[in-house]
């Protein structure tokens, strides 16, 4: 029934989609290649193996500290993400009111404006304002755009779940936050998950807007981009990254799984 | 209340220069007498590379000795370009950083701004050390005042790949050709401060332009600088501002002839460059420490201050960095005997025709009045060249 | 689960309970609460800023000290418009977003189609894995990776000299493969969340109405498709538009974002800076109201 065409199709799509893959990992691959590159700059082919830039970067103090201060900023950030995320998402699920599609421009454009942007104009407003910037700015200025990673995994999620499970609860008695925190939460608490991992994501790798509001601070992109200026430092770099893939791998596939058994189980494909 | 404080600076510098034989005289401001106990805490804006507390290699310290002998906890901060460091500096916080390690681009618009104070010399010990040709600089004297301490100076050097190039060139001339062989390949300093390079050329190619100060130009000078650059354009590979882009450049062939710093040049292993300072003289950079006007930590500033110009720190600084020393007693504390030697510390006339950066101004620098243009000009034109 | 409370009508309620009863009758007060922290962030902290960004636009700096001189004025505008040089910026940095959001389109569509409608459970949740993942290794150090292979004597020219070919080396060519490279996840995710939600029994009608495989490509999975393509571009256009981390790294190129930055980090002229930002501000606020209407808000 399918024909001559129909296969090239299959075929084809599983070439395009493998030829995509490649494409995505070659660069990693060499990332993984130069970790272990016995020379101070990142030539091709490279020179040899050595494991030298692994032990130093494990003792590097300064990458110790800017590891611990991005997941200070990221776990602060995407809890702020979270609960404002949640709030508003709920509020435009529930309710009808004026400005109701306003919400969600306004919480996409922290993120669809560039991060140059958002940097310099939170940048402005604090040194304007006074306050010292430190963690504090760094944190704010991620939460805000965080918060629409939150926001549509839990819109989009909320829409799919009947509302009829929520009445039932009420009817059987309970009142708002049980059936928030019987009925409600267990169905969208991995469109939170999810969109918590990204938020994390997010921050976690955020240059342009940290640059702008970090003071002192070191985040690891800070610290990345610091180090790739110092040339004895270079390789090291490269070692943090390897580090920070094979870290995410369990954390991730474990999100992915996660999420995809809910959306499955609250709405699917039929 | 800023400005005002740095026209009473100044009206008191002026008056102080009458009466003072020495630059060494304190200006008549309130910097303290002498330098008591340390705070117990110091934060630093520095280059990378100027502040090393372990964190890039174990073996490369000289702030935790520093702390062990003042009791004055660090914290280092790092950033890439002056004008980073300038941002930092002034943007948010007044007080955030007690000293600052600043290029000649940077240091005369933080006086001119207030964000630093005039230091005593007289209580940096080491001072007297330093070569005599860094002191009393327009970067860091300002009307007799002064505003800081020498750390080292450098000078932009011509490098290129001897396996490429074959023949050696003498001259700037060789990255300003329009017909060069080696289009594509050229690469210079990625900052609206590299117009001086053009003038430097201008300098000795267009001497009825009258150019004296690279960094004084006025309108026709600085035109002439600017149509120079447009034109080198045509032959830029690429731009570069931080040192590992343009050592990576030069090993993997993406750049074969521009200017660079030593540091790069001696970096870059056994691939085969050599680098010059061209008949027609250069930029070079001496950098200064400053201290913060608005600084709570003073005492252990100035402990810092003498601590970073002492021969041994100095010396560690000079050879982890890759520039000449500013104390003279450095020399024979450096793990290479060479060093001084390589680097040109001693006064030897290697640095007549370098022409430190400075931020140029409306007022000329060369005394010739309103007519120069200002820095924000360079900046608007730099955007311009590179298109 | 707890048993029904309130069976005994002499005991009060609980305060929670009192509470909800109390949010329950009045919908307004439960809206304020759900929304004033949000909003008032978003508003105060965001917004807020971004007005104050503005409003500097119309101001100008003193060039010795750079202190903002606060005589409102059209100066900055009067230049970004009349030098050439920022105009041609700007129409690089806006076709180079344009370019980019179409090869990712190109490239994320089909994986995204096997992933969602071809892979068995299995291989799909692997390949989510695999998207996502890259986004863990930090943004510089790919950037880094690909200066090395695009490098004169780099892994791509090497590759490509047994055919006689040569790479793109740094340019603009390089800029927009990096761009391609970076944003390709947050193109595939949305294109991948898009085509999963499409119910297998449109497909089903659509082969039954008589249409072959790739007459329900193009007349039923593409239009579904298109909001989350729309929903992907917003990141891949947005992105381009601000980045001026890798236009520095692989070209000698100036992107919008290079000129903001450099005038906030040189000159300390946040003026001149505000006013060129209001081209990316205003570009992607017309390009958000746009992806608005073709629907893909609910597409993200």
């Amino acid at each position: 029934m399918e024909g001559l065409g129909a296969w090239l199709g299959r075929i084809g799509l599983r070439l395009m989609t493998a030829l995509v893959l490649a494409f995505i990992y070659v660069p990693l691959l060499l990332v993984i290649v130069y970790a272990f590159n016995d020379n101070l700059v990142a030539t091709w082919p490279p020179r040899g193996f050595t494991l030298e830039w692994w032990s130093r970067a494990i003792n590097n103090p300064g990458f110790r500290g800017a590891l611990a201060s991005s997941l200070i900023a990221g776990l602060a950030a995407t809890a702020t993400a979270l609960v404002l995320g949640s709030l508003a998402a709920l509020a435009v699920h529930r309710f009808r009111f004026f400005g109701r599609d306003a919400i969600s421009f306004l919480v996409i454009l922290p993120i669809a404006l560039p991060g140059v942007v958002t940097g310099i104009a939170i940048n402005s407003a604090v040194s304007t304002i006074g306050i010292p910037f430190g963690m504090l700015t760094v944190i704010i200025g991620h939460a805000t755009f965080c918060v629409v990673l939150v926001y549509n995994n839990l819109i989009a999620r909320l829409r799919r779940t009947a509302p009829s499970v929520e009445e039932a609860s009420q009817d059987l008695g309970a009142d708002t936050w049980q059936t928030f925190r019987y009925v409600t939460l267990p169905l969208v608490r991995t469109a939170l998950l999810a969109g918590g991992l990204l938020a994390f994501a997010l921050s976690f790798d955020e240059i342009i807007v940290t640059t702008f509001t970090r003071g002192g601070v070191q985040t690891l992109p800070i610290w990345i981009f610091n180090n790739y200026r110092l040339a004895n430092q270079a390789p090291i770099v490269n070692v943090v990254a390897v580090i920070a893939i094979l870290l995410s791998v369990l954390p991730v596939y474990l999100a992915s799984r996660l999420t995809s058994d809910t959306a499955a189980a609250a709405g699917g494909r039929t | 209340m800023r400005r005002l404080r740095i026209t009473a600076y100044l009206a008191a510098g002026a008056v102080a220069l009458g009466a003072c034989t020495t630059a060494s005289s304190a200006p008549t401001f309130s910097p303290p007498a002498s330098v008591g106990v340390g705070e117990g805490a110091l934060t630093v804006l520095g280059w990378p590379g100027y502040a090393e507390d372990g964190s890039t290699d174990e073996t490369v310290d000289w702030v935790t000795p520093f702390e062990d002998e003042t009791g004055c906890e660090v914290t280092v901060t790092t950033f890439g370009t002056s004008d980073e460091a300038y941002r930092l500096f002034t943007g948010g916080d007044a007080d955030q950083f007690d000293v600052i390690s600043a290029s000649g681009d940077a240091s005369v618009r933080l006086v001119a701004g207030g964000y630093v104070e005039p230091v005593n010399v007289d209580l940096v010990s080491n001072y007297a050390d330093i070569f005599a040709s860094l002191k009393d600089q327009p970067w860091n004297t300002v009307d007799g005042v002064h505003w800081g301490i020498p750390h080292g100076r450098g000078a932009n050097l011509l490098m290129w790949r001897t396996d490429v190039v074959t023949t050696d060139p003498d001259s700037w001339g060789a990255v300003f050709d329009p017909d060069s062989p080696y289009a594509g390949k050229v690469t210079a300093y990625d900052a609206p401060i590299y117009i001086a390079d053009a003038a430097v050329y201008l300098m000795a190619t267009q001497s009825d332009l009258g150019i004296t100060n690279p960094y004084a130009l006025d309108q026709a000078q600085f035109d002439a600088a600017v149509a120079l650059l447009k034109e080198q354009r045509t032959v830029i590979g690429e731009y570069w501002s931080d040192y590992t882009k343009e050592i990576e450049a030069f090993t993997n062939g993406d750049s074969v002839i521009g200017t660079t710093w030593q540091i790069i040049a001696n970096l870059m292993g056994d691939v085969p460059v050599k680098a010059i300072k061209p008949v027609e003289g250069a930029t070079g950079w001496s950098d200064t420490w400053m201290i913060n006007s608005k600084t709570t930590h003073r005492n252990c500033a100035y402990l810092w201050l003498n601590h970073i110009v002492s021969p041994t720190v100095n010396a560690q600084v000079a050879e982890w960095f890759g520039e000449a020393p500013a104390n003279s007693k450095a020399c024979e504390e450096t793990v290479d005997p060479n060093h001084c030697t390589i680097f040109e510390a001693a006064e030897t006339s290697f640095w007549d025709d370098v022409y430190y950066w400075t931020t140029p101004t409306k007022e000329c620098l060369d005394g010739r009045g309103d007519i120069c243009i200002g820095f924000d000009e360079w900046i608007n034109a730099w955007t311009e060249i590179k298109g | 689960m707890t048993a029904p409370i309130a069976s005994d009508p002499v005991s009060r309620p609980s305060v929670g309970r009192r509470l909800a009863a109390f949010f329950h009758r009045r919908p307004r007060a439960a809206l304020a609460v759900l929304l004033a922290p949000p909003l008032g962030w978003l508003l105060i902290a965001y917004i807020g800023s971004l007005a104050l960004l503005l409003v500097n636009a119309f101001f100008r700096i003193d060039p010795f000290t750079t202190d903002i001189v606060p005589e409102p004025g059209l100066q900055n505008f009067e230049r970004m418009l009349d030098q050439e040089v920022y105009r041609v910026i700007a129409v690089r940095t806006v076709l180079t977003a344009v370019a980019v959001t179409v090869s990712t389109a190109i490239l994320a569509f089909p994986i995204a189609y096997y992933m969602a409608r071809k892979a068995t459970p299995r291989i799909r949740g692997l390949m989510v894995v695999a998207i996502l993942l890259p986004l863990w290794a930090s943004y510089l150090v790919k950037v880094y990776a690909w200066r090395v292979i695009l490098a004169e004597d780099g892994i791509l020219n090497w590759a490509l000299a047994p055919l006689g070919l040569r790479g793109p080396g740094f340019g603009d060519v390089a800029v927009w493969l990096v761009f391609t490279y970076l944003w390709l996840p947050y193109m595939i995710l949305p294109i991948y969340a898009g085509l999963e939600r499409i119910p297998d029994s449109l497909l089903e009608a659509s082969s039954d109405l008589g249409a072959r495989g790739s007459t329900t490509i193009r007349r039923v999975i593409l239009p579904l498709a298109f909001p989350a393509v729309v929903a992907g571009s917003i990141f891949t256009f947005s992105l381009t538009l601000g980045d001026y981390i890798a236009p520095q790294l692989v070209s000698s190129t100036q992107f919008i974002g290079s000129v903001i930055y450099s005038q906030v980090g040189s000159s300390g002229n946040i003026p001149f800076a505000a006013a060129y930002a209001t081209v990316p501000i205003l570009i992607m606020v017309v390009y958000l109201l746009l992806a608005r209407r073709l629907g893909a808000f609910e597409a993200l």
